[in-house]
């Protein structure tokens, strides 16, 4: 059977594009603020969000989104909050991941997380510290709660575990396009194509390709060939400049919008891998 | 068990099913067993890292392995600890401070000797080699108290290596003169103003750093924590301390102590001197955690005694954290204990029930401090006071007819500040507890 995400790709593949993946934490600038920036996201032509759950060490995380979650620690947003936020953007129809450190789920236990991620109308999560090897009470409670759990490659991945890693993901695997840490980058390098040249030859799941990536113009070029396109850091750094600008939330959303359409236009023209 | 104040609530213990305590227990008769392939510990350690850490990981691992098989490797490291570093340590029988206690004879191990005035030097002079070895040219270490900045500055210096370390903004202005002593040796000390801008904060931005740069860099980790290999390699580093302190005993008294007492922030100096005697069931392996202003108040370093089992740091074990799974912020006057979590071998001791671990508070810290110095002529650091405090209690109740073991992990030079603080020493300004009398 088919779930939603499954279907977003098939159909996104049957228009000759990649899906756009959209991420914000969960709680920021406060929990309603956030659920409104990824709706607004939704509706300027994000196909899927990516809900990151604030935590207290982010230690994949680059600046921007660090500060974020600090922000929305401070304003006391918990895994309730995130589970609400799922619940209110998995209303607009997108398929809704969490995207989180092992440890709050490891605290507030898999199998609860699982069932409450699901009857929020959750599709998955992305769990981008836990490793295969550690990952099966995880797998366990996915498959019972029909949650797809999608995993990370890297360019430093050896073939066997990228067969390792691919071997357990479901909906799609996750290419991390370098080595480092979430934020924008001036232009995504050449890994991210060998890489998902790389994760082809051992699944037949989606790729979708993350860090780095936040213009039009790198969102095409990503698209020629990975079939998804996450963008994190630069939807984030919208609502935190608004923040401290103090542009008002009205603008924020503005800015959301604008930068969604223009990613979203960008996935849909991809540059051919070869160009 | 751990006692856990009313704030705590009970862990979620649900990811991985805990094996009894008696098969833990067994498996611990063999400690060679210890950690498993994939860095285990019983339940605790593994590696929770992202992917793009793994192949770096595997490589570290499998450089390891050869070298301490390799006779050369293992010769150059004796030749820098012995004329380098200055091990052996001595040991020291502390006859103004055992009558003074008023219990069991008290013997130190003197690794406030060692060159660069801790036990960090050990760990540090085995990783720096390695990373030449393995051709990376660059270290990057994590600090709280700075002593193991300080270390490894001193080794990279040594060896030739460029060297970068991470240093909470707070604990910067708290260690002030380390900060300038790892410059001095050439160092890049990079402050870091995230999260609560100490120790942890430290270790998040290195992780950040060498996700980055792996390729060329080494991350030089300076306690028994971190994903595997670097809970085993650490504990292998600094094994030398039981090994030389398990001799000079039996040497000096003829039979082995009754108890080895060390402090415990990560976990480095104790899981050092608690190895070698490991298989010595007789003697009692007790770790000090850091009480800050006492687990009741909140304010405390102390993870097994006030924390649960989680995920942090790329390790299972044992950590202060909220009911969401936030890792919560600890306190201790001594920057070097000032960290939410432990190393994973020692959740698995405390478990099993071979080690047991104490909670010192920041005044008994002090205290102990104050009367080491003034009996036995030996400032201490802080971290180290801790484990003197604790042992002084243990050394009442095992009486005059017990040797009690405790692990001077380091001196105190750093730490002259702070105390001037605390007992009011300085002119111009008041202490916390200004006026008190230093000697408790």
């Amino acid at each position: 059977m088919q779930s939603r995400l499954d279907e977003r790709f098939t159909a996104a593949r049957e228009e000759g594009r990649s899906l756009l993946v959209g991420y914000l934490p969960a709680g920021y600038p406060t929990v309603d603020g956030g659920i409104a920036a990824m709706r607004a996201m939704v509706a300027a032509g994000v196909d899927v969000v990516e809900v990151g759950l604030p935590y207290s060490d982010p230690t994949m995380d680059g600046p921007v989104i660090q500060d974020a979650a600090d922000a929305a620690l401070r304003g006391g947003v918990t895994t309730t909050d995130v589970l609400r936020t799922v619940e209110a953007v998995a209303a607009t129809g997108a398929p809704v991941l969490v995207m989180t450190y092992w440890n709050p789920i490891d605290r507030y236990g898999p199998a609860r997380f699982a069932a409450d991620l699901a009857a929020a109308g959750g599709a998955g999560t992305i769990t981008p510290d836990l490793p295969p090897e550690e990952s099966a009470p995880w797998l366990e409670a996915s498959a019972e709660h029909g949650l797809a759990p999608v995993f990370l490659v890297a360019p430093s991945s050896s073939d066997a575990r990228i067969r390792l890693v691919a071997g357990i993901s479901g909906g799609f695997v996750y290419a991390a396009s370098l080595m480092g840490v979430t934020g924008t980058r001036a232009a995504v390098g050449t890994q991210a194509a060998d890489l998902v040249a790389r994760v082809r030859t051992a699944t037949e799941l989606p790729v979708a390709v993350g860090l780095g990536v936040s213009t039009g113009a790198q969102a095409a070029k990503v698209a020629g060939f990975a079939d998804g396109v996450i963008v994190g850091s630069a939807l984030v750094k919208v609502l935190v400049d608004a923040q401290r600008s103090g542009a008002g939330d009205a603008a924020a959303l503005d800015g959301i919008g604008r930068l969604a359409a223009e990613l979203a236009a960008g996935v849909r023209t991809p540059v051919p891998a070869s160009a | 068990m751990a006692t856990r104040t009313a704030a705590q609530p009970a862990p979620a213990e649900t990811a991985t099913a805990a094996p009894s305590v008696g098969a833990v227990r067994e498996q611990a008769e063999n400690w060679q067993a210890f950690p498993d392939p994939a860095g285990h510990f019983g339940r605790f350690g593994g590696r929770f890292v992202p992917e793009a850490l793994m192949a770096a990981l595997d490589e570290l691992t499998e450089a390891y392995d050869q070298a301490r098989a390799d006779e050369g490797f293992v010769a150059e490291l004796d030749r820098l600890l012995a004329t380098y570093a200055g091990r052996p340590t001595p040991l020291t029988d502390a006859h103004r401070l055992t009558e003074q206690v008023g219990g069991a004879r008290i013997l130190l191990k003197r690794e406030d000797l060692a060159h660069t005035g801790s036990h960090k030097i050990n760990n540090v002079l085995g990783q720096c080699l390695l990373a030449k070895r393995m051709g990376k040219t660059r270290v990057i270490a994590e600090t709280g108290a700075g002593q193991h900045g300080v270390a490894t500055a001193t080794a990279s210096a040594l060896l030739g290596l460029d060297c970068v370390v991470y240093m909470g903004e707070e604990d910067t202005r708290r260690q002030a003169l380390n900060v300038a002593r790892m410059r001095l040796l050439g160092a890049e000390v990079v402050p870091v103003a995230s999260g609560s801008r100490t120790l942890k904060d430290a270790i998040n931005e290195a992780m950040r750093d060498w996700v980055a740069t792996v390729e060329h860099t080494h991350y030089c980790i300076g306690s028994v924590m971190g994903p595997h290999p670097f809970p085993m390699m650490v504990r292998d580093f600094q094994r030398i301390i039981g090994v030389e302190a398990r001799a000079q005993v039996l040497d000096r008294t003829g039979r082995l102590p009754d108890a080895v007492v060390a402090c415990v922030g990560g976990g480095s100096n104790a899981m050092g001197i608690f190895h070698p005697f490991i298989p010595d069931t007789a003697v009692a392996l007790i770790g000090c955690e850091a009480g800050g202003d006492g687990v009741a108040t909140g304010r405390h370093a102390a993870a097994i005694a006030g924390g649960s089992a989680g995920v942090l740091h790329g390790m299972r074990t044992f950590l202060l954290q909220d009911e969401f799974g936030q890792t919560q912020v600890s306190h201790s006057i001594s920057a070097g204990l000032d960290y939410p979590g432990i190393g994973p071998e020692h959740a698995l001791l405390h478990e099993t029930g071979r080690a047991s671990y104490r909670v010192v508070d920041d005044a008994a810290a002090m205290a102990a401090l104050a009367l080491v110095a003034r009996t036995e002529g030996i400032l201490v650091a802080i971290e180290s006071a801790h484990a003197f405090a604790g042992a002084f209690d243990v050394a009442r109740e095992l009486g005059p007819d017990a040797t009690v073991l405790v692990n001077c992990s380091g001196r105190g030079d750093k730490d002259v500040d702070t105390a001037a603080r605390w007992f009011g020493l300085l002119d111009d300004a008041g202490g916390a507890a200004a006026g008190a009398d230093p000697r408790g």
